[in-house]
């Protein structure tokens, strides 16, 4: 403000270029009704106003003119607005209007266009009345002195304590207590309630449907994956398990369930001969199948899946918040925030040449939490 | 202009009529005089105003054809693309309004849109009212109020992202539901709850609905009506000028200045709000797909005030997650899922008694500070910016790393750096602009200002002239010298204390010599104005500028 204060020094002839946002030009047609040097002076309007500045009847007349046009541009382009509905006519059978995406973007742009154009119309009008046809100008108003005066106060807590004591509240310790003890279990009800909101936690993160024996499909297909089908190295596959017609595994049609997908979700990787790192141990090489090694896709940091693998340095990346896992040494994190390695599945093939799972995961699957590494 | 037009008969009527019931007539020109006063700045909060109130209007709207439910249905509508694909009714539902209903792509996409500005205009607001000083008594509660609005405006997002159930808004309540599980002890169950069960089952969405469209909206609500009641009340601050003091607010009247202008402006924001949505489309959901936990796009971004959550959750590492007796404890969750959020809205909330605590400071202030006249506060708030902006571009590494061809992993080691950097960084050079400024003030309060005329002195010697300020700069320059905030008997007792140990009450004990010690450091680099009168300096060279400046007075 002071860079701006100063170059208003500079005289009047440049102003213009300086004058603070939201206050009017100084045109030719102001005329000041009274000055700053006389802050009560009296204009026609309502209030005794520090600095007034009225426009000239010919510019308020030229201004009612520009504020006019803008509303009649909005009252057109409201119009317009009704014209665009229903120039886009709703889906009827087999003739997709809006529901085509390029069609749907026309009428977008032909309904929100016209509808700016009203709104801003509206805007447009209402800003050059208030800055070029009402007279500009500030008044003061005193602020109001907050605090209370001490008679008033004192007024105030004499009369609250006598009424106090006059109840008895404060007398009464026995009424007082029993009172608020009363309140407890009420006050507790609501949180109580919410009880059945969920089941227990139990150590239901801890399984999932996985057991020995189960046979594995591709995601999104009921197709039984074969030792075969990750025969090239570096071959990803995400998998889920095989859930028949009507078997018992929670899951609808031949459909696993969302939850069930979340748990159960893996990635089977074959990684080449001899690229497996010493740091697995051998328990977690007895996991593995003919190099071909499943982790769950699930992120231990936050449970996005960890959907990018990288064959050349067997490195499982989640895109959400890049933690990285190193497929050929047990899934162990080597860079971002995941607390834990991907819980591996101990997979084997079963007599047709069906990859198998041997069990469930090795650890609890998705989100670290707090009893995830102990044991049941 | 000079008759003054008779109120219509049926207005008349209708006052009367309420005027018998209620006795308003005086209340109802007291408020319609309320001064508003003048400064772009006090726009932002407008701005906010207005794009909440679209958010309801258009949240209204929405609300009659979305369905929350996550029963799964296979998609049989007139979008051709996701024929067939399983997906939930809150998906097919969002789809339907988007190319069934007429004018509901529109209205989705203005509800989104004013969502992002609504937050954005909450934030500059913030900072207006944090860098001057607007916080400071009587107007903390209102600042209290207003960090509520800013955390529940944020959640409030998060939750109406997360309904449609697209992809990427169920990977937002997947990494919800991931920071939920990392608290100890308790995060399991919490999940459990507020799931209904393990992830993602099938109550959340209904359950998000019902916080999202009813219980936040109507706590916004009730904290606005509250934050302007007390607005309204305590009146408007203002910055320094002519005429204008702790005992007097200057500006527009409410009726019919203010209310011209201020229903000019809605109508601007909502032009513009509705432009956007017109013209630049955002979460195209119909483009995304419906969600599954297994499946993902690199390169998603959550609306943008998730971001600084999203950097956070990014760059901290794992060095320091700890197991309690083979409990865990992930604090590369934790913190800065959990605790780096904490510590910035605890601390935005807690600012002004911290600061008044250190100062010592318990007057009531109606003229804002300008930043420079308060260089820590300023300097705490510039860092406070950069790390919130450090996390924020955090957010976006895996894009930032894609654009400039820069290895992913990085960029997460610049961040990290510049998390801890950049706000210390930012903070010194803050403060030294702010001090820069101090002294250029005291400079032109003193000597008036560099007038750009050069003149030859008999002597040969070349002298810049320098004019007198304006009046309203001098008032602006003075008001310096009225807010200063220095507990002088705090920051006297360090200095005595370094030289003769003796103590002065204030400063003793741990507490008190803490405080004695902050208030040093938040006051010792203010440059002084103690003395300083309007243009006594000798670099004042009255001659050729003078006539001029009389000219201006007169126009004034």
């Amino acid at each position: 403000m002071t860079d701006k204060s100063n170059s208003n020094d500079n005289g009047a002839s440049d102003g213009s270029a300086d004058r603070v946002i939201g206050t009017p030009s100084p045109s030719e047609g102001e005329t000041i009704v009274a000055g700053a040097d006389d802050p009560g002076a009296e204009h026609p309007g309502a209030y005794p106003a520090e600095e007034t500045h009225a426009h000239s009847e010919e510019e308020q007349r030229r201004a009612e003119k520009t504020a006019a046009v803008w509303f009649l541009i909005a009252f057109l382009a409201g119009i317009g607005f009704f014209v665009a509905y229903f120039a886009f006519p709703p889906n009827s059978a087999g003739e997709p209007a809006i529901a085509d995406p390029q069609i749907g973007q026309y009428s977008n742009m032909a309904l929100g266009g016209t509808l700016a154009l009203a709104l801003f119309g509206i805007g447009a009008g209402m800003t050059v009345w208030a800055r070029r046809i009402m007279p500009h100008y500030e008044v003061g108003s005193p602020y109001d002195e907050l605090p209370s005066s001490p008679e008033e106060k004192g007024s105030f807590g004499d009369f609250f304590m006598r009424s106090a004591d006059e109840s008895g509240f404060t007398k009464r310790p026995l009424l007082r207590r029993t009172l608020l003890l009363s309140m407890v279990p009420l006050g507790l009800a609501p949180i109580v309630l919410l009880r059945d909101t969920g089941p227990l936690p139990g150590d239901k993160l801890k399984h999932t449907l996985w057991e020995d024996g189960l046979r594995m499909v591709v995601e999104g297909t009921n197709k039984p994956i074969k030792e075969a089908d990750l025969a090239e190295d570096g071959a990803m596959i995400t998998a889920f398990p095989l859930v028949e017609e009507g078997g018992g595994h929670g899951g609808e049609g031949g459909h696993l369930s969302l939850n069930d997908q979340a748990k159960t979700v893996v990635l089977l990787i074959k990684i080449p001969e001899g690229d497996f790192k010493p740091g697995m141990t051998e328990q977690q090489m007895n996991w593995t199948h003919n190099g071909i090694v499943a982790y769950s896709k699930i992120c231990t940091h936050v449970g996005c899946p960890a959907a990018l693998y990288e064959r050349g340095s067997h490195r499982i990346l989640c895109p959400c918040h890049q933690s990285t896992f190193d497929a050929a040494e047990g899934a162990k994190v080597v860079f971002g925030p995941a607390h834990r390695p991907l819980p591996q599945l101990p997979i084997g093939v079963d007599d047709e040449g069906y990859l198998i799972a041997k069990g469930d995961f090795s650890e609890a699957v998705g989100p670290t939490f707090w009893d995830a590494e102990k044991g049941d | 202009m000079s008759t003054t037009t008779q109120a219509p008969k049926a207005l008349r009527g209708v006052g009367n009529w309420i005027d018998d019931r209620f006795h308003l007539a005086k209340t109802g020109e007291k408020n319609l005089r309320k001064v508003f006063p003048n400064h772009w700045s006090f726009m932002l909060g407008e701005i906010a105003l207005y794009s909440f109130i679209i958010l309801l209007v258009t949240g209204v709207f929405l609300t009659l054809w979305f369905n929350p439910s996550m029963a799964h249905t296979t998609y049989e509508g007139s979008y051709q693309r996701l024929n067939g694909v399983q997906m939930s009714e809150a998906y097919a539902s969002t789809l339907r309004i988007d190319f069934d209903v007429r004018g509901g792509f529109l209205v989705r996409q203005i509800h989104h849109w004013a969502a992002l500005i609504f937050v954005a205009s909450l934030v500059v607001h913030m900072l207006r009212v944090f860098f001057t000083g607007a916080f400071r008594k009587p107007r903390e509660i209102n600042w209290l109020i207003g960090v509520g609005i800013f955390t529940l405006a944020m959640l409030e997002g998060l939750f109406g992202y997360s309904l449609p159930d697209d992809l990427p808004s169920g990977m937002g309540v997947r990494i919800l539901q991931g920071v939920m599980l990392s608290l100890p002890v308790v995060g399991t169950y919490i999940s459990m709850f507020l799931f209904g069960g393990e992830f993602p089952g099938e109550d959340i969405i209904p359950r998000l609905y019902m916080l999202h469209i009813l219980l936040i909206p109507g706590i916004l609500l009730a904290l606005i009506v509250a934050h302007f009641m007390i607005l309204w009340h305590q009146k408007h601050t203002q910055y320094p000028g002519t005429g204008r003091s702790e005992k007097k607010v200057v500006g527009t009247p409410m009726f019919p200045g203010f209310a011209i202008k201020a229903g000019g402006f809605f109508f601007f924001v909502f032009a513009v709000i509705v432009a956007l949505s017109a013209f630049v489309q955002i979460n195209p959901i119909h483009l995304f797909g419906p969600f599954t936990p297994t499946a993902i796009t690199s390169g998603l971004q959550p609306d943008w005030y998730m971001g600084f959550m999203e950097g956070s959750l990014r760059i901290f590492p794992n060095w320091l997650d700890f197991p309690i007796f083979g409990y865990a404890v992930p604090t590369g969750v934790l913190v800065p899922g959990l605790v780096i959020p904490g510590l910035i809205f605890g601390g935005l909330a807690a600012w002004p008694f911290i600061e008044q605590w250190i100062t010592g400071d318990k007057r009531a202030h109606n003229v804002a500070d300008r930043p420079r006249n308060a260089p820590v506060r300023t300097a705490v708030g510039v860092a406070g910016v950069v790390f919130y902006g450090i996390l924020w571009l955090a957010g976006a590494n895996d894009i930032l790393s894609h654009t400039f061809s820069i290895s992913l992993y990085w960029t997460t080691y610049f961040f990290r750096v510049a998390a801890i950097a950049g706000p210390i960084i930012g903070f010194i050079v803050a403060k030294r602009i702010c001090l820069g400024l101090q002294r250029r003030d005291r400079e032109t309060l003193e000597h008036g200002y560099e007038s750009g005329t050069i003149q030859q002195l008999p002597s040969g010697e070349f002298i810049e002239v320098h004019k007198e300020s304006s009046q309203e700069t001098v008032h602006v320059l003075e008001s310096k010298t009225e807010v200063d905030r220095i507990d002088d008997e705090a920051i006297a007792s360090v200095e005595e204390s370094e030289s003769d140990g003796v103590e002065a009450p204030a400063a003793r004990g741990l507490k008190g010599r803490l405080r004695a010690k902050l208030a040093h450091w938040y006051t010792k680099d203010n440059v002084s104005f103690e003395g300083v009168e309007a243009h006594t300096g000798h670099h004042l060279h009255h001659g050729a500028g003078h006539e001029e400046h009389e000219e201006m007075a007169g126009s004034h």
